[in-house]
Formats: structure tokens, C-alpha cells, sequence
């Protein structure tokens, strides 16, 4: 997957992804290969920021860095306003024309903690590109649930047992949440297509203004599956309408990524993964019908078939 | 040119000279006049610099952070619950090693609320590895703004400074405050020449995950610079004198000092009042002076032994306190003669909690009250028809 970017004129090619190799990441990790598709898709004038979680801590453990680019971790809940700081910083310097800046986090640094300095930084109009790696859960502190976890998904903190089916709440509609501040832009995406996903980011950079990337990144160990199924588990979530793929442009539906001919049923996504075994047990169909609610729901309010 | 002016007013007037790329705030009172002077100025184009209304004092500490770390020369200001807000983003900005320079109009912490001046605010944060400056006058609390800047963007320094000023006191309070020419101020105050930043052609990585073998380090670094940084503090304040001819003190100052037998000791406004009660008791025959710490964070230990070998009696007053402790001023004052050849008694009291007024005459029942004792943790002037009800805040309508 490496691309091959010109940082300066006169010095070789650099061949190696922004997010190098040989970081700490799960192997099968969705944060990791997302994070990679984002970086080399928009290419070395980026600056980028990091919220705290998994994606931070495989790749900077000091004195190493897997970051081939000018890099800041500061908090869990601040990525979007230290972009946003850096962004006025160079504006003020004279020195913002032709850099990117790009602003990470996971789920719960995004939708939960995270979610007042998003909104600030969205409505401020800064031009940052906030991108959202969404694995539906706290992985790095061990698979509690967030606001962007799935209804009746089993975390460490929504376990089922004997009087629940897991994570009592729906996934919270961060996409729409960002595209109400009448942004520019805010698109879902998947690391089950990267070429949809890296062109949606270049897309997003020749964008002045506030963007919004949600990018759903499964995880291996939290969702309980073998890690080579990262890819497959991506694109089935999409293919049942559990993860629409979808464009908004200031506040309206531009574009979807339909599902008529590929569409399955929710049981080939949640059967695959531990952290729904618990609904194919006895008693579990009136949970399933629930989830395939969920999936026609969306279905029908983004036309997706 | 000298201004009868607000002290918001000649703080925001500072800042503009001090030329900062980004400021970001969220108003608080008393804080507010300093951010809509500013804005004012961004507005009316006398100030090149990226004035963010953010949504929180946490998004703004953390924008300045961001500006910072791309180079930027940048400024926020706060108090009270702000501060406590922007608590985590202190300890990170410190950690990081970004010369962000914010102004505490210092204020009560709820509950109850309480929008008046006392000094619980600074002593929350007072280990978030900030240099911290307390500010007596309107001229000073101006004047350090400059400094701070020289101070924590200093290559071997670069630390965040925090300049406190009492809230409503000096916030609100007119007086005539000099204010510098551009010029000079340029001249005393270079453009900010960042070691790190964020750089496309120099990528590096900033907040990294560092583990137990590495961690403690980067601790020892921030305590040994905030040892570092005292002979900078000193060298800003006379380099100050020498562009502007005004002096405040360094790390601390002292007042009638040089002969006093007895000395109080405190930070900020208080100051003044304190001015007046020395000249009164003066002239009535008391060997009497002021030690004002003018840097609480690094603690000028060294320098207060040094004015002190013949004082007899410290009264520490402060306005704040440690609960289920002591004074924080009055534990560190004692701390410090520990171990040293001239041991003075040490009182300490506890007063002006939530902007209660503090006048000549409390200050000299404290003179006489304490004479040849050594009292703890007393506060001061307490009303005890409501300090002796069981919840005096919980009422019925």
C-alpha cells in the first residue's frame, strides 16, 4: 500500500506510508489501516493532531514514532481544538497556504468527551479535516462502551447477562450531528473500501472550511473475530445498512453508496462477532428483528437500495 | 503615556503590544473586560492576531496549545471555574514545554458561587508546572505580561507563566498606568523563535506515550527548570527596569524592610493596603515591613532567606486555603526556614475569601493580636453567628 509522494524537489521520492511500519498495533487493526489510508491520501503537507487512545499509544511510544510527519498528541477530549489552534496559528504566521490539517479520534474521543471542541471547531469554520476513526467502543482502556457503540453490542461495561442484551443505546448519529453545523462537508467511509475512503479525503482537502470524516475501523479484539477478517467484517456492515456509507454538503444528503444488489441480512455481520453471540441464544430473535429495524431504518431514510 | 485607565483594559492594552498570533478565550467574570478589549482591537484592526471566541476555557487552553506548538506566540486568560476547567490542559501545556502565556483574574471557586477576589483558583493549579507571578497594582499586572513572555519563551526555559491579578480589585479598578511605546516594547520583547514545532519540513512528533523507564524524567526536567528559570524572572524584571525604569521585584520584593522585626508576608493587591498599614505603624515607632512573593511558582525560597536572617515574626496572609491542611503560604513559609540558622515565628491567616474586604484595620489587629505568638491557620474577621450553624448554605425558602 505505499504511495509515493515528492516532499521537496531534488530529494528522492519518499516510498513509505506516512504511518510507517512496524508501530504496536493488533495485527488486523481497522485505527491502524484507516489512519494509513487518511495519511497517504493526503500526502506529506499535513499536520496532524491526535486524540488519546489506541492509535496514539501504538505509535509513539518513546523514543520511537511511526509518524513520518509533523504529529501532536495532547489530550483525549482536544484534538479538534489543537487543530483548530494550530490552524489560527499558521493563519496568523502567514504560513497556512498548501498545508493540510488533519485532526483524529477515536469514537469516544469524537462523539463522547471530545464532542464540545468538535462542535467549536466546526462552527468556527476552521479549515481542518476532523477524521473519526469509529471502532464502537473504548478499545484502549479494554472494550468499554461509547456513545458510538451498537445497540445490544456486549462491552466490558454493557456485558449481557441475565437481564440484558449488552449496550442498551443506539449508535449516536455523529454524522449528522457534524453535518448540522452546515459544514462543508461530512461523509461516512470504511477501511472495507479504501479507494472510497482515500478519495474521500482528497475530496474533503480541496475543501476550505470545516470537514467531517467518519470512518467505521473494525476492531479485531473488541468485536471478538479473527483479526484477518478486518476488511470483510467492514464492507458486511455496510452491505446490511448497519454502516451507510454517505456524503452530506452543507447539511444535505448528496450522496450514498447503494446497497440493492450487495445487501445481506444482519446476521452475516453480527454472527461473525463475539460481541453479539450472546443474541443467538434463546430468546435473542426479538433482539435480532430489533437490529434489523435498525438496518431498514436506515435503509430507508438514505434510499440505500 | 500614562492612561487613567481600567486594569482589564491596560492588561489587553499590554497584550497588543506583546503582539501574540492567537488568542482564545471564553468569557468568565471578572475576566471578561480584558477578552472584549482585545476583541475590540482584533476588530478594529490595530491587532494582527487570530482572536478565537471558543466554546469552553478546556477548548480554549487547548487551542493555545495547538497555536503554540506550531510556532505561535499565544495568549488566554482566565479565572475561578475556568481555570479548574482548563485544569488538564495546564498540566499538558507545561508537559509539552509551550511558552503559552495566561492572565488569572484571580476569583472564588463554587459552591457557593461566588464571582469576587480570593486567590483558591491559582492554589488549585499551583503544581501544573507553571511559573506563576502575582501582580500588586494595575502597572505590574500590565507590565508582567511582557516579561512573562521574554521569561517562558527564553530557549532554555520554555515553560507556560501564568500572571495573576485580583479579580474586581485591579480588574476593575482605574488607575493611571503607563503604557509603553511599540518600539520599546518590540525592543524589550523579540518576535518568538520556536526550538520545536509543528513543521512539514521538519516533521516531528509531540505527545508522545512515555512509560515507566521514561516518564520520570520528563518530570525532573520541568522541576529543574522551574529552578532555572528564578535568575530569568530576575533578569526580565531588571532588563524591564532598565528599558521602562519601573520595578516591581523579582522573585519577591520587600518594603521597609531592611531594620523590620516583624514582616508580613503576601501576594497581590493586598499588597497595597499592607503599603499603607506599614506606613502607619511606622510612624508610631513599629520595626515593622513587607515581604511580597511575587513569584509563588518557582518559590523564591533562597531569596527570602536572604531578606530575612533578621526578622523576628512573619505574618503570612493568604487568601486561600488547604483544606484538611493549612495555608498553602503559610506551610511553605514555615518549609522554608527549616533547617536555618534564623528560625522566626510564623503565623498565619487566612482572609479576603470570596472578595470579603480587607482593610487597614483588620490588618492591624493582626499586628497586635499575634505580637510574640505563633498562630496557625486563623481565619480572619469570620462573622460567627454564621460560622456557627451547622449547614449555613442549605436554606429554606
Amino acid at each position: 500500500m505505499a504511495d509515493t509522494t515528492e516532499v521537496k524537489k531534488g530529494k528522492a521520492p519518499v516510498t513509505e506510508s506516512l504511518l510507517t511500519s512496524g508501530h504496536r498495533a493488533c495485527a488486523g487493526c481497522g485505527e491502524a489501516l484507516g489512519a494509513k489510508l487518511v495519511m497517504d491520501a493526503a500526502g506529506p503537507n499535513t499536520i496532524a493532531t491526535c486524540a488519546t487512545g489506541c492509535l496514539e499509544v501504538f505509535s509513539t511510544p518513546y523514543p520511537e514514532s511511526a509518524w513520518r510527519m509533523p504529529w501532536i498528541h495532547s489530550l483525549f477530549e482536544n484534538s479538534s481544538a489543537v487543530a483548530a489552534g494550530i490552524e489560527a496559528a499558521l493563519l496568523a504566521m502567514g504560513k497556512a497556504e498548501g498545508i493540510n490539517i488533519i485532526a483524529q479520534g477515536g469514537d469516544g474521543g469524537t462523539a463522547d468527551i471530545g464532542i464540545g471542541c468538535l462542535s467549536g471547531m466546526l462552527e468556527r469554520g476552521h479549515n481542518v479535516l476532523y477524521v473519526c476513526y469509529d471502532n464502537e467502543a473504548y478499545m484502549n482502556t479494554g472494550v468499554q462502551r461509547s456513545g458510538l457503540t451498537p445497540y445490544d453490542a456486549r462491552t466490558s461495561t454493557s456485558p449481557s447477562g441475565a437481564v440484558s442484551w449488552g449496550n442498551q443505546h443506539q449508535k449516536k448519529n455523529l454524522l449528522e450531528i457534524c453535518a448540522a453545523h452546515g459544514i462543508p462537508y461530512a461523509a461516512t467511509a470504511t477501511v472495507g473500501y479504501p479507494q472510497d475512503l482515500a478519495s474521500k479525503v482528497k475530496k474533503a482537502l480541496k475543501i476550505k472550511g470545516p470537514k467531517f470524516l467518519h470512518v467505521h475501523v473494525p476492531c479485531p479484539l473488541g468485536w471478538i473475530y479473527p483479526s484477518e477478517k478486518t476488511v470483510d467484517i467492514a464492507r458486511i456492515a455496510v452491505n446490511t445498512g448497519l454502516f451507510p456509507i454517505v456524503e452530506f454538503e452543507y447539511n444535505k444528503l448528496t450522496r450514498v453508496r447503494k446497497i440493492g444488489k450487495t445487501r445481506q441480512p444482519v446476521e452475516d455481520y453480527l454472527k461473525p462477532q463475539g460481541r453479539f453471540k450472546h443474541l443467538f441464544k434463546e430468546g435473542g430473535e426479538a433482539e435480532l428483528e430489533k437490529i434489523r429495524q435498525i438496518a431498514e431504518n436506515n435503509i430507508q431514510k438514505y434510499n440505500l437500495v | 503615556m500614562k492612561k487613567l485607565i481600567e486594569g482589564s483594559m491596560a492588561v489587553a492594552e499590554m497584550v497588543k503590544l506583546c503582539r501574540p498570533h492567537v488568542i482564545a478565550a471564553y468569557p468568565i467574570t471578572p475576566q471578561t473586560h480584558i477578552v472584549e478589549n482585545l476583541s475590540q482591537f482584533v476588530a478594529d484592526g490595530e491587532m494582527n492576531a487570530q482572536f478565537l471566541n471558543v466554546e469552553s476555557e478546556f477548548g480554549a487552553a487547548s487551542v493555545v496549545l495547538g497555536a503554540s506548538a506550531a510556532g505561535a506566540r499565544a495568549y488566554s486568560t482566565t479565572t475561578a471555574q475556568g481555570l479548574l476547567l482548563m485544569a488538564e490542559v495546564l498540566f499538558n501545556i507545561s508537559g509539552l514545554r509551550l511558552p503559552v502565556v495566561i492572565t488569572c483574574a484571580n476569583r472564588a471557586i463554587s459552591a457557593p458561587i461566588n464571582i469576587w477576589n480570593d486567590h483558591s483558583d491559582a492554589m488549585v493549579v499551583r503544581d501544573a508546572g507553571w511559573v506563576m507571578l502575582f501582580a500588586e497594582d494595575n502597572q505590574e499586572s500590565a507590565d508582567m505580561h511582557p516579561q512573562a513572555f521574554k521569561i517562558g519563551e527564553d530557549s532554555n526555559i520554555l515553560l507556560p507563566v501564568m500572571i495573576n491579578m485580583d479579580g474586581f480589585i485591579l480588574t476593575h479598578a482605574f488607575e493611571p498606568v503607563d503604557i509603553p511605546d511599540q518600539a520599546d516594547v518590540d525592543a524589550y520583547l523579540p518576535p518568538y523563535k520556536p526550538v520545536q514545532f509543528l513543521d512539514i519540513n521538519n516533521p516531528m512528533t509531540f505527545g508522545v506515550l512515555a512509560e515507566p523507564q521514561w516518564y520520570a524524567e520528563t518530570r525532573y526536567k520541568i522541576a529543574e527548570t522551574l529552578e532555572d528559570v528564578k535568575p530569568v524572572i530576575e533578569k526580565a524584571a531588571d532588563d524591564f527596569k532598565a528599558k521602562f525604569g519601573r520595578y516591581y521585584g523579582g522573585l519577591i520584593d520587600t518594603y521597609r524592610m531592611d531594620d523590620a522585626e516583624r514582616v508580613f508576608v503576601a501576594m497581590g493587591s493586598i499588597i497595597g493596603t499592607l503599603k499603607e498599614t506599614v506606613d502607619d505603624l511606622r510612624a508610631k515607632g513599629e520595626k515593622v515591613g513587607i515581604l511580597k512573593i511575587r513569584s509563588y511558582r518557582p518559590f523564591p525560597k533562597e531569596k527570602i532567606l536572604e531578606v530575612s536572617g533578621h526578622v523576628k515574626e512573619m505574618m503570612v496572609l493568604e487568601k486561600a486555603f488547604s483544606y484538611g491542611s493549612g495555608g498553602m503560604l503559610q506551610e511553605e513559609l514555615r518549609a522554608c526556614f527549616y533547617g536555618a540558622k534564623n528560625q522566626p515565628k510564623i503565623s498565619g491567616f487566612v482572609l479576603g475569601l470570596g472578595g470579603r474586604d480587607v482593610p487597614p484595620s483588620t490588618l492591624k489587629k493582626i499586628y497586635e493580636h499575634s505580637r510574640g505568638k505563633v498562630i496557625s491557620n486563623e481565619f480572619v474577621d469570620l462573622r460567627q453567628d454564621v460560622a456557627q450553624q451547622g449547614s449555613p448554605f442549605a436554606m429554606k425558602f
